[in-house]
């Protein structure tokens, strides 16, 4: 007999949790589609095309941020080349999207304009059925799945751990990326995807567009979450987070690790696929630059900035990280690196468990202050108090 | 132990009729995989050699552990004990001899999960618990059952597997620390926590490396109690030092040696023997 889904569902997250993401989700697809619509631009709550689209791309990067989580927080796998699977998704989609454009290109062909530049006749054989949007969202996520359960297949299966599993995703990614620089790829070199005109035969950039895609980056946001938190509750969880303690021990009882790593890493990269899918129609370009080395520390650090081990860590994370990065590449550009580089020093020696962890620590603090007040306050259990100061335990057992 | 029925219901051919005939008068038919301790016998190494670097850490070993044993196992720093265990839960392959686990199943070609599901236990000379988790969650995570992907997603607890845990909690002393994390246990504890979660795997050999490091000589004692008690319907392998806690246990002993075994007999013929006196005393 197992447990219905349901109710694993409900008691995973509990009322509390539950009532979050009923507010989440009425201020996502309620409030702010009236803010955008109805009020007008000069009002101080109109929510303006710019902001939906920035929080859209940055709820994309939080889904992202806690797939990363899943492996690191909790398998204790640190990959640097997440990137690769978000880039995979982006892709995908994108080849749809370029589909969409039709006969509005500079070159009014049906192949995209890049393929015309190229002097190309036909689609290559791996654009087939990219015209149709379920064909593209499938590889979207199926593509960095099978890529990653591969990876992941020869990695694991040689135990390969650690620092030096986190330098081959590293180099897996570059490697990828230096691929999909080539124009003989087939995924428009340099420049990639860009240029959309619709999606679904809607225009991409109506605001009405832009909200769905907004309302759907918040659903997909909420889901992963509560994916990873009936995930986590569940054994697979516990055997994942034994397996990042003490691996060995594990082995020892009966569990193939292979196995479970891959399922947590093959899932993560098709999380990340569709995040990339999401991504690729609001911000409306997608290009190698995305596989490059550093935008896949980029996403270690979210998660390490919000708290790992937590899932509203990374979410936290993602935003702190990219709303700063909004702010210091229009205001001082020359010196976002270094801020974030500060932020990785910073976050590592001073807060190991992240925002989430001062937050923690913040309050077990309060807690304490409160007991020291009620002790003074109420002579009762100042007694109680002032007997487990006493060093020898027999005077404490006479009073 | 379990005979299978000499007659195949598949209707086999007549050549293979024949086979299972002949099985049938000779003995018995196993399923592949399944523990045949038919000759009595639990463990068997043979000639076992293992070299890191050209070190010979085990040379030419060869021991035999029957069903029901417990026998102890000494010897000097370097031995060779944590090599012999490394090579019979999978750990390290032998460059030469034989690995048997009952009369069928070859240690060398399985990898740990599958000789832990084979039956046999291991706790290591470091405790090696989950500190994270609970203690209650320790012993679920050991529970004999299924421990693929699929069946972990959907996993839970019925009756007999609370009861189960509930009655090795006891057995282990940690009935009234269930909830606590198993990072805040004392070391001896840690020690018996460990034992415990080989115990809910219900192995047959339990391999055990230096169990009561560390604990006081009260829980010491008791430990010895609990092995003693588990002879008979387990065969257990204890590596240790401490001589009172051999004594205690009672049983044969073995000595090891750079590698290969250097006496066997019961504790007092092992400790009169004049190689043994030179290997401890001696140089």
């Amino acid at each position: 007999m197992r447990t219905p889904l349901t109710v694993k569902l409900f008691a995973g997250l509990g009322p509390r949790g539950w009532l979050a993401v009923a507010a989440v989700a009425f201020i996502a697809w309620v409030l702010v589609p009236m803010a955008h619509l109805m009020l007008p631009e000069s009002h101080p709550l109109h929510v303006s095309t710019y902001a939906i689209t920035l929080i859209g791309k940055i709820l994309c990067y939080a889904v992202v941020a806690v797939a990363m989580d899943l492996i690191w927080g909790f398998g204790g796998i640190l990959s640097l080349g997440h990137g690769l699977f978000f880039a995979l998704g982006g892709y995908s989609f994108g080849m749809y999207l370029m589909r969409q454009i039709g006969r509005e290109g500079s070159y009014q062909s049906d192949l995209p304009d890049f393929m015309v530049f190229l002097d190309w006749k036909e689609l290559p054989w791996y654009w087939t059925g990219s015209d149709h949007f379920l064909w593209a969202l499938f590889l979207a996520i199926a593509v960095p799945g099978v890529v990653a359960w591969i990876f992941g297949y020869f990695a694991f299966r040689s135990r390969i751990k650690g620092v030096y599993f986190s330098i081959i995703t590293q180099a897996m990614t570059y490697a990828a990326m230096l691929f999909f620089f080539r124009n003989e790829t087939g995924f428009g070199g340099n420049n990639g995807f860009t240029d959309f005109k619709r999606i679904l035969g809607y225009s991409i950039t109506a605001p009405e567009t832009r909200l769905v895609l907004f309302g759907l980056s918040v659903a997909l946001l909420l889901a992963v979450i509560i994916l990873g938190k009936v995930l986590i509750a569940s054994k697979f969880g516990k055997v994942l987070t034994a397996i990042r303690d003490s691996e060995n021990r594990v082995m020892f009882i009966g569990y193939n690790p292979v196995h479970y790593k891959l399922f947590i890493w093959t899932l993560s990269a098709m999380l990340c696929g569709l995040a990339g899918a999401l991504y690729v129609p609001q911000v409306g370009i997608i290009n190698p630059s995305e596989m490059s080395v550093a935008n896949s520390i980029e996403i270690a650090i979210w998660v390490a900035v919000g708290g790992r081990g937590t899932l509203v860590g990374p979410v936290l994370g993602a935003g702190i990280v990219n709303l700063s990065k909004t702010w210091f590449t229009t205001s001082f550009p020359e010196y976002w690196l270094f801020f974030l580089g500060l932020l990785f020093i910073l976050v590592t020696l001073y807060l190991p468990q992240g925002v989430v962890g001062l937050w923690a620590k913040i309050k077990a603090r309060r807690a304490e202050k409160a007991a020291i007040a009620a002790s003074r306050a109420d002579p009762a259990p100042r007694a109680v108090a002032s007997e487990s100061k006493i060093p020898n335990g027999t005077a404490a057992k006479g009073a | 132990m379990r005979v299978e029925s000499s007659i195949s219901r598949n209707a086999p051919a007549d050549g293979q009729q024949e086979h299972w005939d002949g099985a049938a008068n000779t003995g018995h038919v196993l399923k592949p995989g399944e523990l045949d301790l038919s000759h009595g016998v639990m463990l068997y190494l043979d000639d076992i050699t293992v070299s890191f670097d050209g070190f010979r850490a085990l040379n030419k070993l060869s021991l035999q552990i029957d069903t029901g044993e417990l026998r102890c196992i000494i010897g000097p720093n370097g031995a060779g004990k944590t090599t012999m265990m490394d090579v019979i839960t999978g750990k390290t392959r032998p460059d030469s001899g034989k690995a048997f686990f009952g009369q069928t199943i070859d240690l060398t070609r399985l990898t740990e999960p599958q000789i832990a599901h084979a039956g046999i236990g291991r706790k290591f000379q470091k405790p090696t618990i989950f500190e994270n988790h609970s203690v209650f969650e320790n012993l679920e995570l050991a529970l004999k059952t299924d421990k693929r992907v699929k069946k972990s997603l959907f996993a839970r607890l019925f009756g007999d597997d609370l009861d189960k845990i509930a009655d090795t909690l006891r057995q282990i002393r940690l009935n009234d620390q269930a909830d606590r994390p198993a990072g805040l246990l004392s070391h001896g504890q840690k020690q018996w926590l460990e034992i415990g979660m080989l115990l809910v795997q219900d192995p047959k050999l339990l391999l055990l490396d230096e169990p009561v490091a560390g604990m006081t000589d009260d829980e010491t004692e008791r430990t010895a109690e609990l092995f003693v008690s588990l002879k008979g319907k387990h065969s257990l392998m204890v590596v240790e030092h401490d001589m009172a806690f051999v004594e205690a246990l009672g049983g044969k002993v073995t000595v090891l040696c750079e590698g290969s075994v250097l006496a066997e007999g019961d504790l007092a013929t092992v400790q009169a023997d004049p190689r043994v006196i030179e290997v401890y005393l001696g140089r």
